[in-house]
């Protein structure tokens, strides 16, 4: 990881934690969320029993991917919807325009796809003359602000209402300023209600790939993700290739455990099941599907056993509401496509640790997210291994540990395995207390300077234990 | 820290059972800034009749570089503690945390090295200082104090790691003239996780500001925990707060470790 990256990093954190409005927009969300998730929950051992469960099917599926992958692709091809592998962001990129050039498209809507910001799918089809339509309200929103998602369940979630207002009123020609919630998603609508119908393709991203029955689960609640894949002649389902599962059995766990870790919802207003292009005799659906399985780095964490439960996840985004560090830097401090303790470990892998390792740094491995995650990945075990990966020397070619620091490792090191040593070093901390510097670095920028006792607890007992072998001997 | 839940429930071990002998590992922290902690586990052991071995040689678990990233420098210090505690008595610790380095991570960072079974050989018998009062020996408290008020800050290793909230209410409980008083975001982390606090030191900063916005609002006379990393950041943090004079009485408002406070509740 670069000085220069961690340096971005830390300013970010920085405005973020200055921002009294981002701190209250998120803070009131994340309590909102988080109370949602708890209330649908409320038997903490039934709660259990559903992860366990969700846990051991994701673990089943990753168990067999490469043969489920193979699956779901002879399935969905022999219903009709075309597969293609992309195994970087490019060349799914490629894919994707070589389908709209294929259909002359000028106008592509999406719906909501954290894979589409993954491949930076908007940025690229604008450079070709392609126009991406953010179809999800939050999505919509972020991309009327020219913005990048803050969460990736709600995309929005840093701005309040006053901010979207503004947005709408400058952005959205003849729009009066209203903080009227509902008249705010009025307006949004109507703009994307007329481009349903104008639009070439509908782009969207996966919940579930079924490989049993070849069915793509989408699950939304704007009722946009059935438009998007009903109403454009070509659909384009866009993937990475951990969301595959066995069988249609599979899916109601995962679904109860998706929606109401996410949004505090028993289930989604939308449930689509998409399994086929439109078919002879039938009034709508579109003419073609197709469906991109990404890889982008995927490939690699599967080949590691621990790095493997990363793939588990089911993008509830209960790990980020529970995590006391997004909730106060909120998601565009994290600089990345996912952010929250899934993005933490998620991205080193997918951009490298010299780039992102970096992310693991915030964290005080205080286990909120673990506890949350409703397939049980071990989240902190995962940030202290991208910890681990970015120090070992043979992953990483730039230099991640200052010169402070590691001669600060070197002293801890030796002190801590030479107890004569120690107990020398502690001795003199404790009766030379006036000496110690009324400042130490960045802990007392805002703590005062931790003061050693005036007897360590290694010279405390040694008296006390000397006192009572003579009282004994008495 | 394993999300796992804890299986090896320390409840299931008969409550009869009281060892003559325990391990003191005091932990770095309170070595050097809460010996007074340490040694008040000595005392309510002593009274409880049990002898107290603290082995001079011990220094620390190895969590610093074990959170670090530096798993070959925390197996270093690890491998060094692991042969002084060979007999086959209780370890009792004084913190959740590195209660939770010895439990759960010994096992994951000696796996596959020689020192692998001795490992999880005392990870089976190390015990957080209150799920040992609790859970196998059953003790009985008698406050000596005058009434009070607390909030209670349980560290993260408290409430997901050792899983010793429980013990930990039981304990205070027992005491007849104290109240403990609930605070908001009480799961919440208090913002120390070591390194953490000086690598990210602003956010780290933020969360110990609003956990003592939070223990303070419960208008208790002060907070206790178990775990000295907090206290070490929250009264750091209350400390600036406060300074440089102190005008009223709230500003007093500091945390002191369980087995402190407990000693000095019921010393005769």
């Amino acid at each position: 990881m670069s000085q220069d990256s961690r340096d971005r990093f830390k300013v970010r954190i920085h405005e973020a934690l200055g921002d009294t409005e981002l701190r209250q927009n998120f803070r009131g969300a994340m309590d909102f969320l988080t109370g949602k998730r708890a209330a649908m929950f409320p038997d903490a051992d039934a709660l259990e029993k559903l992860r366990t469960q969700g846990a051991s099917i994701r673990k089943r599926a990753l168990a067999k991917l490469p043969d489920l992958l193979e699956q779901l692709e002879n399935r969905c091809t022999s219903q009709g919807i075309r597969v293609h592998w992309a195994e970087t962001a490019d060349e799914a990129n490629r894919i994707i325009l070589g389908i709209a050039q294929q259909r002359k498209a000028r106008l592509m809507v999406k719906g909501k796809s954290m894979v589409s910001e993954e491949i930076d799918l908007n940025h690229f089809m604008a450079l070709q003359g392609i126009r991406c339509l953010e179809s999800d309200m939050g999505e919509y929103i972020v991309q009327l602000a020219e913005e990048t998602p803050s969460h990736i369940i709600m995309p929005a979630i840093h701005k309040n209402t006053a901010q979207i207002a503004r947005l709408f009123h400058e952005r959205i020609p003849a729009t009066d300023y209203t903080e009227d919630v509902d008249a705010l998603i009025g307006i949004g609508r109507k703009v994307l209600r007329e481009n349903f119908a104008s639009a070439d393709i509908g782009l969207s991203g996966v919940n579930f790939a079924i490989a049993e029955t070849g069915t793509l689960c989408l699950v939304e609640n704007e009722g946009n993700g059935r438009m998007c894949t009903t109403v454009p002649p070509v659909h384009i389902a866009l993937t990475g290739i951990e969301k595959v599962i066995e069988k249609l059995d599979d899916l109601p766990p995962l679904l109860t455990l998706l929606t109401r870790s996410a949004t505090g919802q028993a289930i989604t207003t939308y449930v689509n099941m998409i399994s086929a292009p439109r078919q002879p005799g039938e009034k709508d659906g579109p003419e073609e599907v197709h469906l991109i399985l990404l890889d982008n780095g995927r490939s690699g964490m599967f080949a590691d056993a621990e790095l493997k439960e990363t793939l588990a996840c089911i993008r509830c985004g209960a790990c980020m509401n529970h995590c006391p560090v997004y909730t106060r830097i909120g998601g565009h401090a994290y600089g990345s496509t996912y952010p929250g303790p899934i993005g933490q470990v998620l991205m080193p892998r997918l951009n490298g640790l010299d780039k992102d390792g970096n992310l693991a740094d915030a964290c005080s491995l205080n286990g909120a997210c673990g506890e949350a995650c409703p397939v049980k990945i071990p989240l902190p075990d995962l940030i202290r291994r991208v910890r681990t990966d970015r120090l070992a020397p043979r992953t990483t070619s730039t230099r991640t540990q200052s010169w402070l620091e590691k001669q600060l490792w070197r002293a801890w090191l030796y002190l801590y395995q030479h107890p004569p040593a120690y107990r020398k070093l502690t001795w003199l901390g404790a009766r030379t207390q006036a000496l110690i510097p009324k400042r130490l670095g960045l802990w007392t920028k805002t703590r005062s300077v931790p003061l050693p006792a005036a007897e360590t607890l290694h010279e405390q007992m040694r008296q006390h234990q000397l006192r009572r072998r003579e009282s004994r001997s008495e | 820290m394993s999300t796992e839940r804890r299986t090896d429930n320390a409840a299931a071990r008969p409550t009869q059972y009281k060892p003559r002998q325990v391990y003191l590992f005091g932990t770095c922290l309170v070595d050097v800034f809460y010996p007074e902690a340490g040694m008040s586990v000595v005392h309510l052991l002593e009274r409880e009749g049990i002898q107290v071995i603290y082995p001079q040689d011990q220094t620390c678990c190895g969590q610093p570089a074990y959170n670090s990233g530096l798993p070959e420098a925390a197996r270093a210090v690890a491998s060094a503690q692991l042969a002084l505690f060979s007999d086959p008595w209780p370890v009792i610790v004084p913190s959740a945390s590195c209660a939770g380095m010895f439990r759960h991570h010994y096992p994951r960072l000696f796996k596959g090295h020689a020192q692998e079974h001795a490992a999880t050989e005392l990870a089976s018998r190390v015990y957080e200082f209150a799920e040992f009062l609790v859970d196998v020996l059953d003790i009985r408290l008698q406050d000596t104090g005058a009434p009070t008020s607390l909030a209670l800050h349980h560290s993260c290793s408290a409430q997901r790691e050792m899983e010793v909230t429980h013990p930990t209410e039981q304990l205070l409980k027992q005491l007849e003239q104290v109240t403990v008083l609930k605070h908001e975001y009480a799961h919440e982390c208090c913002g120390f996780g070591g390194t953490f606090a000086v690598k990210s030191d602003e956010i780290s900063a933020a969360m110990a500001a609003d956990k003592c916005v939070h223990l303070q609002a419960t208008g208790a006379e002060a907070f206790i925990t178990g775990d000295c990393g907090c206290l070490l950041n929250l009264n750091g943090t209350l400390d600036k707060q406060s300074a440089p004079k102190v005008t009223h009485p709230s500003e007093r408002f500091r945390g002191t470790h369980l087995a402190t406070f407990l000693w000095q509740r019921t010393r005769k």
